[in-house]
C-alpha cells in the first residue's frame, strides 16, 4: 500500500505548485523506499533510469537551427504569409494542420511535427497571423497565449489520433506483444483498423472546437 | 556501430555549448547555477553510460537542486524586430527549408536505411535508425541554416542558449518522468492500482466492464503520464479477464480502444510533460496548464466515444 505514496506526492506536489523536478524526485524516493530499496540504491536507480531515457534529449538538437531561423525572421515570414491569404482564420489554419498531422502520422511519418520544430517557428505564428488579418492591431497577451496553446494542442491531438492507424507504430507493437504474452495472436492491421473510427471522431470533435475558437476570437476582437 | 551511446554524445553537445556560453557571458548574479545545470546535463548525456549508476544519480540530484534554487535566464543579443522583418522579406519562404530539412532527413533515413545497413555494412543499430536520422537531420539543418542566413560565428551557440533558457528545466522533465515511471514499475505501483479499480467497481455487466477498462486506462495514464506504461497493467487487470474472456470482446478492437482511451488521458495530464508542459515553455506561455486546458474537452469527449464504440460495436449482447 505504501508504494502508492509516490502517487500521492505527485498529486499534492503538483497541486501546491512545488517545483516539478523536486516533486518527481521525492515521489521516486517515497515509492522506492516503501518497496524496500535502500537510499543509496534509490539514487542509483534514478541515475540509471535517467540515463536510459536519454534518447528523449535528441529532439532538442533542433534548437540551434530554429533559433538561427527565428533570428533571420522565420516567424515574421510565416505570420506575413498567412496575413496575405484570403479567408484564413486561426481555426482554419489549425484545422489544416490537424488534418496534415493526422494523415502523415497515419502513414507513419510522426516526425513531421513537434512543438519545438514545427509549432513554435511555423504553426503558431501562422495561427497568430490569421487572427491579426482583419485589423492591423497587434494581439493582446491573453489572446496570443490562447492561440499558441491551441496550436500546441492541435499537434498533440493530430499525432495521438493519427499514429495508431499505422501498423508499425510503437503502440500497435506493444498491443501485439502484451496480447501475445497472454496467448492471443492478433494481426497488426486488425488493430489499426479499429483506430480509424476514433481518428475520425477526433478530427470532427477537435475541428468543431477550433471553429468555436474562431467565434470566440471574433467576439474578443469586436 | 552507431547506437544510443553515440547519439547521447551528440545530444550532449547542445547543453554543453549552452553551459560554456553561460560561463563566458556572466551578466546575471546567478549565472553559475545555469552554467552548472547545463554542464551536468551535458555530462549525463555524454558520459552517462560509462559512469556508475550512483554517480549518475548524484548528477541528477544536483541538477534538481540547482533547478529548485532557480535558473536565471540572461538576455542574449539577437536581432531586432526591424532586422527580422528585413531579413524575412529578403529570404522569403527559403527560411522554411532548413526547418523542414529536419523531418525530411529523419523520414528519409528511416525509410531508406530500415536495417541500419549502408552498402552492406551494419553501420547503425537497427533499433535506433530513426534517432540517428533525427540527429543527422538536425546537424544538416544547422549547417544549412548557417549558410542560408549568413549567421555570424557566435550566433548558433547564442541562439541555442536563447531558446534553451526559454524552455529551461522543462527540458529534463520528460527524462525525469521516464525515470519515475521505471521506479513505479519496479515498486509494483501498477498492480496496486489495478487491484484498487477492480475492488471498487463490480464488473458484472459488459457495459460496466467497458467503462472500467477505458476509464481505468485514462486514469492510470494520467498518473503515469504514459499510455504505454498503463496498457500492460490495466489490460492484464481488467481488459483480459473481464472485457475479453468473460464478456467475449474481440481482442484486437478491445486493445485498440483501450490504448486510445489511454491517449485521451495523455491529453489531460501534466505528467505527460513532453506533450503538455514542454510546449508551454517552448511557446513562452505563463499558465503552466494552458495546453491541458485546451485539450481537456477533446480528451473527455473522445473517451466517451471510445467507450461507446467498445460497448455498442465490439461487445456482444451489450445494450
Amino acid at each position: 500500500m505504501l508504494v502508492l505514496s509516490g502517487i500521492a506526492i505527485i498529486v499534492i506536489g503538483f497541486a501546491l505548485g512545488v517545483h516539478p523536478l523536486l516533486v518527481v524526485t521525492l515521489a521516486a524516493f517515497a515509492s522506492a523506499l516503501a518497496a524496500g530499496h535502500g537510499p543509496i540504491e534509490v539514487v542509483g536507480m534514478i541515475g540509471k533510469a535517467f540515463v536510459d531515457a536519454r534518447f528523449l534529449a535528441v529532439p532538442w538538437l533542433a534548437l540551434a537551427t530554429i533559433g538561427l531561423l527565428e533570428r533571420a525572421g522565420l516567424r515574421e515570414h510565416a505570420r506575413g504569409l498567412v496575413r496575405r491569404l484570403r479567408g484564413a482564420t486561426t481555426g482554419r489554419v489549425l484545422i489544416g494542420y490537424l488534418a496534415l498531422r493526422q494523415l502523415t502520422a497515419a502513414l507513419g511519418l510522426t516526425s513531421l511535427g513537434g512543438h519545438v520544430q514545427m509549432v513554435r517557428p511555423i504553426v503558431a505564428p501562422m495561427a497568430e497571423g490569421a487572427a491579426e488579418r482583419n485589423d492591423d492591431a497587434p494581439l493582446d497577451d491573453d489572446t496570443r497565449a490562447l492561440i499558441r496553446a491551441n496550436a500546441a494542442a492541435v499537434d498533440n491531438v493530430g499525432v495521438f489520433f493519427g499514429e495508431d492507424v499505422f501498423i508499425a507504430i510503437g503502440s500497435i507493437l506493444l498491443i501485439r506483444a502484451v496480447l501475445e504474452q497472454n496467448g492471443i495472436i492478433v494481426a497488426p492491421l486488425h488493430v489499426a483498423i479499429w483506430a480509424i473510427p476514433t481518428a475520425i471522431a477526433a478530427f470532427l470533435v477537435h475541428g468543431a472546437r477550433l471553429l468555436l475558437l474562431d467565434r470566440r476570437l471574433r467576439k474578443r476582437r469586436a | 556501430m552507431i547506437g544510443l551511446d553515440a547519439i547521447g554524445v551528440v545530444a550532449g553537445l547542445l547543453p554543453a555549448a549552452v553551459a560554456v556560453h553561460h560561463a563566458m557571458h556572466r551578466t546575471t548574479p546567478g549565472w553559475w547555477r545555469s552554467a552548472g545545470f547545463w554542464a551536468l546535463f551535458a555530462a549525463s548525456l555524454i558520459a552517462g553510460p560509462w559512469l556508475p549508476d550512483v554517480a549518475n544519480g548524484v548528477i541528477v540530484l544536483a541538477m534538481v537542486a540547482l533547478a529548485t534554487a532557480g535558473l536565471r535566464p540572461a538576455p542574449v543579443p539577437t536581432t531586432s524586430d526591424d532586422e527580422r522583418a528585413e531579413s524575412a522579406a529578403r529570404l522569403g519562404s527559403k527560411l522554411f527549408l532548413p526547418a523542414l530539412c529536419i523531418p525530411a532527413v529523419t523520414i528519409a533515413g528511416t525509410l531508406l536505411i530500415p536495417d541500419g545497413k549502408i552498402a552492406g555494412l551494419a553501420l547503425i543499430d537497427p533499433k535506433q535508425v530513426t534517432l540517428v536520422a533525427l540527429a543527422a537531420g538536425a546537424t544538416v539543418a544547422l549547417g544549412f541554416a548557417i549558410r542560408l542566413t549568413r549567421a555570424p560565428r557566435a550566433a548558433p551557440a547564442a541562439e541555442a542558449r536563447r531558446l534553451t533558457d526559454a524552455i529551461g528545466w522543462a527540458m529534463v522533465l520528460p527524462q525525469m518522468l521516464a525515470a519515475l515511471g521505471g521506479i513505479f514499475a519496479l515498486a509494483n505501483v501498477g498492480t496496486w492500482v489495478a487491484a484498487g479499480v477492480t475492488s471498487v467497481m463490480p464488473l458484472d455487466t459488459p457495459m460496466v466492464a467497458a467503462v472500467a477498462y477505458c476509464i481505468g486506462m485514462a486514469l492510470f495514464t494520467i498518473v503515469m503520464g504514459n499510455a504505454f506504461a498503463a496498457f500492460p497493467i490495466i489490460t492484464a487487470g481488467i481488459g483480459l479477464p473481464f472485457v475479453i474472456h468473460q464478456f467475449g470482446g474481440d481482442p484486437a478492437p478491445v486493445a485498440a480502444l483501450g490504448m486510445l482511451s489511454g491517449f485521451c488521458g495523455t491529453l489531460m495530464t501534466p505528467m505527460a510533460a513532453n506533450f503538455n508542459i514542454v510546449p508551454v515553455a517552448a511557446l513562452e506561455l505563463r499558465d503552466k496548464y494552458a495546453v491541458i486546458r485546451v485539450q481537456m474537452a477533446t480528451g473527455l469527449i473522445l473517451l466517451a466515444v471510445n467507450i461507446a464504440i467498445l460497448t455498442i460495436f465490439v461487445l456482444p449482447g451489450a445494450e
